[in-house]
């Protein structure tokens, strides 16, 4: 499992991996903002949380079709599958090496654009931290639409449009966790709490959606 | 040894492609140190038949199954397999050996028997010196060979093969046939699908006839 784990981290920094495409697209989808919405220093800050996310929210979604269709296009799918270890087991290992090459880049980018957003220490902050909490669910949410859209040509726009209204909650309690900790009156942890919930209810039930979704996928 | 009593077993096996019935009532049983051949023309269904076996397909009737003295009760037929599928299940941006060792350490040992290290499988293949170049950068021909390496470097019993000599020149016919025979004679069961011969003089032949063989035996 161990080394499923460091094959496909691998092969997310290799050539054609998706690691650096995600966090140049994240990049580009914030670092436009400023640009369209205009100099207004008060408002960028203000709305600065809620474009973080929503750029990540995309990126993430961005590269969720290639989970499992590069291992079915070169064979590799049919003989994880033939395995004895519990094809959940594998999702889930699958999962957290896709999150770890694809979501974690995306954590570790955003105090940078956060600084684009003119957002003060404690905004970025809060915002790197629920985008740590929160990215994970994204990746779990699309591993059940990837599994879905592995035999299609072409699915990526496909799980994007399947995943989008799961992945919600995640963005509107990680905004809401984000703008808390800014903003006084609102207390900052029962969303953050909630977040956390989320990202762990579709880390038992994304791989086992997957896995049942790869299973029956059988051409 | 004690591996005299292994055997694999198909019942009354019939699969579908679409809405008609490809083959249907097929049986088999195969014993240590025994080879079956399919045949049939292109579209047959050879491929769907060692789908089935491999457990990648669910067959409409019948089953496989698996015997053997130390087999924990229950154990799926496909843990007990390797399949060669058309696809070469590597990974063109990896190198062979990173390739190879990956799959060695992810099937894991069968039964306590192991396979041979990842540099004497490429030399087995005829191919040692090249196990650090990239996968992507073989020819066909010898990215066929290195998928059959991964055959070598964890021991299971039944070898599926699917059209395991395409791209492949009259030398390294020769090199895979040799392997095979090794293989059986050291207890092996294989099953494959090929238009060459493998020359495999004890091997059993099951000839395949696709729609039109089934539609015959119904009329």
């Amino acid at each position: 499992m161990i080394s499923l784990l460091l094959r496909d981290l691998k092969l997310s920094v290799r050539a054609g991996g998706g690691a650096l495409i995600g966090v140049l697209f994240f990049m580009t989808v914030v670092a436009v903002i400023p640009f369209g919405v205009g100099p207004d220093l008060n408002l960028l800050s203000r709305i600065g949380p809620a474009i973080v996310w929503i750029g990540a929210l995309l990126s993430a979604l961005l590269g969720l079709d290639r989970m499992f269709q590069t291992d079915r296009e070169d064979g590799s799918l049919d003989l994880l599958l033939m395995q004895e270890h519990p094809l959940v087991l594998t999702v889930l290992v699958k999962c957290m090496a896709h999150w770890l090459g694809n979501g974690l880049p995306l954590v570790i980018a955003s105090p940078l654009l956060g600084l684009f957003m003119n957002m003060n220490e404690l905004a970025i902050g809060a915002t790197m931290l629920t985008l740590l909490v929160g990215t994970p669910a994204l990746t779990f949410i699309g591993a059940v639409g990837a599994a879905v859209a592995v035999a299609l040509p072409r699915g990526g726009l496909l799980v994007s449009i399947l995943v989008l209204p799961l992945a919600i909650p995640v963005l509107i309690f990680g905004v809401s966790a984000s703008y808390a900790a800014v903003e006084d009156p609102a207390p900052f942890m029962p969303p953050f709490l909630i977040l956390v919930a989320i990202t762990m209810f579709f880390a038992v039930l994304g791989p086992v959606g997957a896995a049942l979704a790869l299973k029956n996928a059988g051409d | 040894m004690k591996v005299s009593d292994m055997r694999l077993m198909a019942e009354n096996l019939s699969a579908r492609r679409g809405q008609d019935l490809i083959f249907k009532d097929i049986s088999f049983n195969l014993e240590v140190g025994e080879s079956l051949v399919l045949t049939g023309r292109n579209g047959s269904g050879k491929s769907t038949l060692l789908r089935v076996v491999a457990g990648l397909l669910h067959p409409e009737t019948g089953r496989v199954t698996w015997h053997s003295d130390a087999a924990e009760s229950g154990m799926r037929a496909a843990e007990a397999c390797h399949y060669l599928g058309h696809r070469n299940a590597m990974k063109a941006e990896l190198s062979v050996f990173e390739n190879l060792s990956f799959w060695k350490e992810f099937f894991g040992d069968f039964q306590g028997r192991k396979g041979v290290s990842v540099g004497e499988a490429a030399d087995a293949v005829g191919l040692g010196g090249i196990a650090h170049l990239p996968f992507g950068y073989l020819s066909a021909g010898q990215q066929r060979r290195m998928a059959f390496a991964k055959l070598l470097v964890v021991h299971r019993p039944v070898w599926i093969l699917d059209e395991p000599t395409a791209a492949l020149d009259v030398n390294a016919e020769k090199v895979f046939s040799t392997l095979i025979k090794a293989h059986l004679a050291e207890g092996g069961i294989m099953l494959a699908a090929t238009h060459q011969p493998l020359g495999l003089e004890h091997a059993k032949e099951l000839r395949m006839t696709g729609f039109a063989g089934v539609m015959e035996d119904r009329w």
